[in-house]
């Protein structure tokens, strides 16, 4: 494997915002989850589990709720009054609705998907009509007399039940009137509190009402005589969400305390028809309130303040047990945050709102492997850049020889030069960028420096010549005709010849940066692609997809190269099909051609092509063999896949140069450490 | 009375009352548990024993009430018997021979004719749930070999195994999995949790199981003391459960309301947890009932809880979580130190109890009379804990005074000793603290007696210790200007060549003071303390002593680690004789000369009695035990024995107690258990075996025969026994519930036939009536007089044994009597 002196790096300091809603559309298997700072993440349930969109965050938009509608578009309403339609190929904004009721709480779609209602601060239920291209308002409910907090259309879509503080009120669609009010025990089990705040409210098809509130009780009511049927009290805080299946034989609901609760229709016997709600699994994922529940045919899905997404499949739903099976917690985004100038060590480090740059410290010292050398210079904080404006920062990039930093947000792209005199930094904005530049989806240096890609959401590829100072457009790439899907990856050859871009779904196209064409597209794969890299000299494109499959591709010869074909013959290592994080970085050894190296959020992987494949029955992870044991026996035991796994969280890992490797580690306690504090709970025995 | 029977060794009460869960008649009035070989019924609102079943010849291992008619019990024991009791009169009914040695009985409503008990068949480990068939037969005893096997490798606890849905699965758990048995469909599903690999999960164990009476529920206890909820567990896959967890130990036992509504579960942190509705946050807890819950059960009627505690206890709880009566037997949950001891006042036994208490339990009622807390410290539960200790304790003056030591060492030279002295109050009648006396020695006390010589007014106490000194305690005048009081000094400290003491005892008249100091004893005068001699016989520690009593006072008997038994002469300061026998037990009689000696050998423990002025023992038993007795004591009769046999004229006056390592309580007694079966029960039982309904008595042709017999009888004479013979025909028709009756029409004639016969004999029968009265009242007398009076009944021994006949019937005899009264005024209405 070699030995690496490695750089590891745990000062950045990153944490991901919490989950406020989930939506989970069940045609398309794909899950929505807004999180408090308004980005908006799009999760392919089928595609293992991979973060395939996101849509950037703004500071004002604070996402209340999250709706899926008919012909996979998705909706957003938030405390700034506005219904919004993310566009999910161009992976922008559609429009924004102003629905005039002050801040909107909840959101719901009608069963037949054509129909949406709001919830608005001032207790107005407002029904809008979806139309192709368009939402129309069409009327008012009765005004209650606070806020809406939550939603539920009957099946059928007659009724619609709301959620308030202290009563629900089941409206009659048709008429728009409140048909009853429910009122809610404030005070349950000597827990007295000021205000009962109803969460979540759900809707069945036979009639029942279940609403969960800040008291922490589920309740059960029947909506045509408005009476409370059934009482579970969960917790002693809130019960924050609740989602039911389709079915409606389980729903799930997520408390403050962090805890999930499973409930199941059962049948009271056997040999009788009656059934009742019982609770049955509690689930303890989360260490803080779980905002967000959804629930899939196969599985539960939590998320909440602690940031953590959760999916935790139903053993009694999945038909195989395969590696669906197991439980799921995604906490990093799968898109990269980091990047590195080789030739200064430096790193830029990407936030919501800021980019940190620093220099990584050295050391004289030598030592064993395994060994940890003391630092002669500590690593420094170079440059700290804010953000103009509420937007988030979708891109960043640092060039390889650390003179130009470029990032973008929603509606504005920046470039910056910097000029090291010494120890001091000055750093110069690039000004006048041009008009079609405004917002870039990801943004890449060629390794010389002297060109700049940028990927725009137009599913444009621009090219631009940058000099001392000022720079010059190219050229720009056109989408092919038809497609507005968006370049989402980014990879450029070594030696400047050769472009490979990606987009969500369809294929990789190669373009020729000298002849300034489209040279190829590598043949699409039902997988998203999740890393692209061009190996030097070779100039073989490596691609590894999302179902953890690695290609590899030659461009000149445009067509996959034989060990690529030996692979995908032989399959990979079931160990290695059953990772849970894509992979997120490919780089290669400058003077080990042979050598992939790659990694992801749990693992760092060097592929050495010279080695025999691993079969199902070899060890896939292998520990560092030790250097006593004969040559003989390391021969045979080794294999392609040498796999460290040492370093975890892994966010980025890269070769700075032929010996030495940066590792960006976040660990998980680090984060939880920054959160605020959760409930406390007395636990016996402390 | 037989009179030439051999003396067997007999348990005697004190019996595991929380063996298995108890159970409660259909309308709560009774609650049944097992009490060793026998089955008591104890009334729910008195605490009192009603009846005692007795029948059985082994340990009795599960009761169930008779699911077709809840006026019956069954029981099973080792014995291999299965018994159908009628509990109100307390007569055997049938007894079903099974054969193999049963573990547990569970009755099921739907399952008519047949019971499920556990066996073991081939391995000793290997636990099967069978059905037994029970043949209907008009027999009184019935083979019943019809076995169907159920459930094979089960754990032996009945809490394991629980019946649900009306009999239509049974689930069983063992170890790390849950199989239910799915009757009609003649399925099993076995639920496995994951095992001990997993550190997170190691205390995963089942240990318990209940099913919720109307809804398919199974409720299981873990020994991380978490409850599972299973619910549709009739599908393999699609199976669910939820957790409940209160409990930082174990969950012992669990029970479901009658309703299902609610959980209750218990276990060592002695707080009964009720959960409503099956949800963690509705609980509702009943604590502080001072031991382990080792059972709860659940009256059919709802309205009753109780909980069996390791501690011997059964605490009967009302639904609203108040307890509302304890039952409480002889307490084995710590060893015992202080040994047996008699209470002179309540002629109680007394011996430790709960930790830190003493207990006196009342060897006739077979039930602790009172707990005295000694130590008066919150008792803490927990593991690894080193507590204070009641290690002695001595009753002085005929029980005016009590002494106890108590102890506690952390490390080796850490010793914390503390004496008490307790002096009788009559107005409370209780044990009143008189003095405390920290540290009253530097080393362990081993040696506590009072001096109960009639001639001293001073109460003297004499404690022995290991630090080489005996010292002798005085009661003095404690008074000062507030109050008048006594008080406990030290009064003469004595040693002997720094020996270590070991044992101390005095005189019957209190002259004389023996100490042993290792292997040496020191003759004291109590009057000076002075030396007056010592004896020696190099055969290793005194490890017991004890004076001679009334003529043979004046022989010293000293037991010695090597298995020495000398006896020494204090008149002729010499050894009168020596035995070689290891000697666990020495304990005079106090009405006689005898000593009882149990020695220790490999094979068992053996009883001898003998007077120290003759070196031959007056009787021998061999083997009384199989393992090795603790303690021994002599309990005064109340009413002599009159064995003429020389063998057992020891045992006329006073009864022998022994403890064994294991904690049960012995005795010795001549009769055999078919004797032990009162004559009334006797007699019913008699009754019971003729394949008749009890109408046959009051309408068939028996009756009139019976009273032909009757006629017959009076005339011989015989005044009683017609009326012992009448009673059952008519205490049937009366205890007959009402539903079943024919319609009192057609009674009416034949009821009215049987009174004007009787009528016919009035002239006969109105003299028996009024000497029964006669009779009553002279056994009431001697009830109320009882065991607290000292008064030695010399009556008449050969009426003895009748007169117990009477008393035992009389309280029947007197119900129907004044049935019978009223009969008569109805009668001349007419």
């Amino acid at each position: 494997m070699g030995e690496f002196k490695v750089h590891r790096v745990r000062f950045f300091n990153y944490v991901p915002s919490g989950i406020r809603c989930v939506a989970y559309n069940n045609q398309s298997n794909r899950l929505a989850v807004s999180r408090t700072d308004g980005t908006v993440e799009i999760y392919n349930l089928s595609a293992n589990y991979f973060q395939e969109k996101f849509f950037p965050g703004h500071e004002s938009r604070a996402t209340e709720a999250l709706c899926w509608a008919k012909g996979q578009r998705l909706f957003s309403a938030g405390l700034n009054g506005e219904i919004i339609e993310y566009d999910l190929q161009a992976l922008n904004i559609k429009y924004a609705v102003d629905a005039f009721g002050g801040p909107i709480w909840s959101m719901a779609i009608s069963p037949h998907g054509s129909q949406l209602l709001v919830g608005c601060e001032d207790g107005s239920v407002k029904l809008f009509q979806i139309t192709p291209d368009k939402i129309q308002f069409e009327r008012n409910f009765d005004r209650q007399k606070s806020r809406i907090l939550s939603l539920s259309w009957h099946p059928s879509g007659t009724h619609v039940a709301a959620g308030s503080i202290d009563y629900i009120s089941v409206f009659d669609v048709k008429s728009g009137s409140a048909v009853h009010k429910m009122l809610v025990d404030r005070q349950y089990m000597s827990v007295s509190k000021r205000k009962c705040i109803i969460w979540g409210v759900a809707f069945l098809s036979d009639g029942t009402v279940i609403s969960v509130d800040s008291a922490g009780k589920v309740q059960f009511w029947d909506s045509a005589t408005g009476t409370l049927v059934k009482n579970h009290l969960i917790a002693s805080a809130d019960v924050q969400s609740i989602a039911v299946s389709d079915q409606e034989d389980s729903f799930v609901v997520g408390t403050a305390e962090g805890t999930v609760f499973h409930f199941q229709l059962v049948s009271v016997t056997s040999n009788s028809s009656e059934k009742q709600w019982v609770r049955t699994k509690p689930f303890q994922h989360h260490t803080h309130d779980v905002r967000a529940v959804a629930h899939s045919p196969t599985a539960l899905i939590s998320g909440g303040t602690d940031t953590h997404l959760v999916i935790r499949p139903l053993m009694e739903k999945v038909e195989v047990k395969n590696y669906d099976a197991a439980l799921r917690k995604i906490t990093f985004p799968h898109r990269r945050l980091i990047s590195c100038s080789k030739k200064r060590q430096l790193l830029l480090f990407q936030f919501a709102h800021h980019l940190e740059l620093w220099r990584l410290g050295s050391t004289v010292a030598t030592g064993k492997n395994g060994d940890t050398l003391p630092l002669s210079k500590d690593a420094d904080h170079l440059l700290h850049l804010k953000t103009k404006g509420p937007e988030n920062i979708i891109c960043s990039c640092i060039s390889p020889c650390g003179s130009w930093i470029a990032y973008s947000t929603t509606s504005r792209f920046f470039l910056y030069r910097l000029n090291y005199e010494h120890d001091n930094i000055s750093l110069q904005r690039v000004s006048k960028m041009p008009a079609f530049l405004r917002s870039a989806l990801q943004i890449l240096f060629s390794e010389d420096s002297t060109k700049l890609f940028v990927a725009s959401n137009q599913g444009s590829l621009h090219v631009i010549r940058l000099l001392e100072g000022s720079f010059k457009h190219l050229h720009t790439f056109q989408p092919q005709s038809g497609t507005v899907e968006s370049m989402c990856l980014l990879a450029v050859s070594p030696d400047g010849n050769w472009l490979a871009a990606s987009g969500t779904s369809a294929g990789v196209h190669v373009y020729n940066i000298k002849h300034l064409k489209l040279h190829c597209t590598v043949p699409s794969y039902n997988f998203p692609v999740t890393a692209l890299a061009i190996a030097p000299n070779t100039n073989n494109l490596v691609i590894a997809h999302s179902d953890q499959q690695v290609f590899e591709y030659s461009i000149p010869d445009k067509q996959y190269t034989e060990w690529s074909r030996t692979i995908q013959k032989q399959g990979f290592h079931y160990l290695w099909l059953q990772r849970d994080t894509p992979i997120t970085h490919i780089s290669f050894h400058p003077k080990r051609p042979m050598h992939i190296l790659l990694h992801d959020a749990y693992m760092f992987c060097i592929i050495d092509k010279s080695l025999p494949l691993p079969n199902d029955k070899t060890l896939l992870y292998n520990p560092l063999p030790p250097t006593n044991e004969s040559d003989v026996i390391r021969r045979r035991t080794a294999h392609a896949f040498k796999i460290s796994k040492i370093y975890k969280p892994l966010l980025f890992m890269d070769l700075l140069d032929e010996r030495t490797l940066v590792a960006v580690e976040r660990p998980l306690d680090d984060i939880i450490a920054q959160l605020p504090p959760p409930i406390k709970k007395k636990k016996f025995g402390t | 009375m037989v009179e030439e029977e051999s003396v067997r060794v007999v348990r005697c009460g004190g019996s595991e009352l929380n063996f298995r869960r108890a159970v409660f008649s259909a309308d709560s009035k009774y609650i049944f548990c097992v009490s060793g070989d026998f089955v008591k019924v104890h009334s729910t609102a008195t605490e009192e024993c009603v009846h005692i079943l007795q029948g059985h010849r082994n340990l009795v291992t599960g009761i169930q009430l008779n699911p077709n008619n809840h006026l019956q019990l069954y029981s099973c024991s080792f014995d291999g018997t299965i018994k159908l009791w009628d509990y109100i009169d307390g007569i055997l009914i049938k007894t079903f021979i099974v054969g193999h040695k049963l573990h547990a009985l569970f009755t099921v409503a739907c399952a008519e004719d047949s019971v499920f008990v556990i066996i073991n068949k081939e391995k000793p480990d290997v636990f099967q749930l069978v059905s037994v068939k029970l043949p209907k037969s008009s027999s009184q005893e019935i083979e019943a070999k019809e076995l169907s096997f159920v459930l094979d490798y089960i754990n032996q606890s009945p809490k394991c195994i629980a019946f649900g849905n009306e009999g239509e699965y049974v689930a069983a758990v063992r170890d790390f999995y849950l199989s239910v048995y799915f009757f009609k469909k003649k399925t099993t599903s076995r639920f496995t949790l994951s095992s001990s690999k997993n550190k997170k999960h190691a205390k995963n164990n089942f240990t318990c199981v209940a099913c919720h009476p109307k809804e398919d529920c199974i409720a299981t206890g873990h020994k991380d003391g978490k409850i599972r909820l299973w619910r549709n567990f009739d599908d393999g896959k699609k199976y669910t459960y939820t957790c409940l967890h209160w409990h930082h130990d174990m969950v012992m036992d669990l029970a479901f309301s009658v309703t299902g509504t609610s959980l209750l579960s218990g276990g060592r942190e002695s707080v009964l947890v009720e959960w409503r509705d099956a949800t963690e946050k509705n609980k509702e807890f009943l604590p502080r009932l001072g031991a382990t819950i080792e059972h709860i059960s659940v009256s059919p009627a709802g309205d009753l809880f109780c909980t069996s505690h390791s501690d011997n206890k059964i605490i009967i709880i009302h639904r609203n979580l108040e307890a509302s009566a304890v039952i409480q037997g002889l307490v084995k949950d710590s060893s015992i130190f202080t040994g047996l001891m008699i209470d002179p006042r309540t002629k109680a036994l007394v011996l430790n109890g709960k930790p830190g208490h003493l207990q006196f339990y009342s060897l006739q009622h077979d039930k602790q009379l009172y707990n005295l807390d000694i130590i008066q410290q919150e008792y803490i539960n927990d593991y690894g804990l080193i507590q204070i200790e009641l290690t002695k304790a001595a009753f002085g003056c005929y029980g005016n005074w009590l002494a106890t030591v108590e102890q506690r060492q952390e490390k080796e030279t850490e010793l914390d000793l503390q004496m008490k002295l307790w002096m009788y109050n009559k107005k409370t009648q209780g044990f009143v603290l008189n003095t405390k006396i920290n540290m009253p020695h530097e080393d362990h006390i081993t040696g506590l007696c009072f001096c109960n010589a009639e001639k001293f007014e001073n109460p003297t106490l004499v404690t022995a210790s290991k630090d080489g000194h005996f010292k002798v305690w005085i009661l003095t005048d404690d008074s000062d200007i507030y109050k008048k009081a006594v008080g406990w000094t030290c009064d003469f400290v004595g040693s002997y060549h720094k020996y270590q003491a070991t044992n101390c005892c005095f005189s019957e008249d209190g002259s004389l003071l023996a100490v042993s100091f290792e292997e040496i004893v020191t003759i004291w005068d109590s009057e000076t303390w002075e030396l007056k001699c010592t004896f020696c016989q190099r055969a290793g520690n005194i490890r017991h002593l004890c004076f001679g009593r009334l003529t043979c006072s004046k022989y010293l008997l000293g037991a010695t680690e090597n298995g020495i038994l000398c006896c020494w002469n204090l008149l002729s300061c010499a050894l009168e004789w020596s035995a070689k026998l290891n000697i666990r037990v020495t304990e005079p009689d106090p009405h006689s000369e005898n000593i009882a000696a149990i020695s220790q050998s490999s094979v068992g423990s053996d009883l001898f009695v003998f007077k120290p002025s003759e070196p031959r023992p007056l009787y021998i038993q061999k083997n009384i035990s199989r393992e090795e007795v603790q303690w021994g004591v002599f309990v005064p009769r109340d009413v002599p024995e009159s064995f003429t046999s020389e063998a057992y004229q020891w045992l006329n006056r006073s009864q022998f107690y022994f403890l064994t390592k294991s904690q049960s309580l012995l005795t010795f007694s001549t009769k055999s258990p078919e004797e032990k079966l009162t004559p009334t029960s006797k007699q019913l039982l008699a009754e019971e075996s003729l394949p008749t309904t009890p109408f046959y008595f009051i309408l068939g042709k028996h009756r009139e025969q019976q009273d032909e017999k009757i006629n017959e009888a009076l005339e011989s004479e015989l005044v009683q026994l017609p009326l012992t013979e009448n009673i059952p025909a008519i205490s049937e028709l009366l205890h007959t519930p009402a539903h079943v009756l024919p319609s009192a029409s057609f009674l009416c004639s034949k009821f009215v036939n049987s009174l004007l016969l009787s009528k016919e004999t009035k002239s006969g029968e109105e003299v028996p009536d009024d000497v029964d009265m006669e009779e009553e009242k002279e056994s009431d007398d001697s009830d109320e007089e009882n065991d607290f009076t000292e008064k030695t009944q010399d009556t008449n021994d050969t009426d003895l044994g009748e007169d117990i006949i009477h008393q035992l019937s009389k309280s029947e005899e007197k119900e129907l009597r004044r049935f019978r009264k009223v009969d008569y005024s109805w009668i001349t209405v007419l």
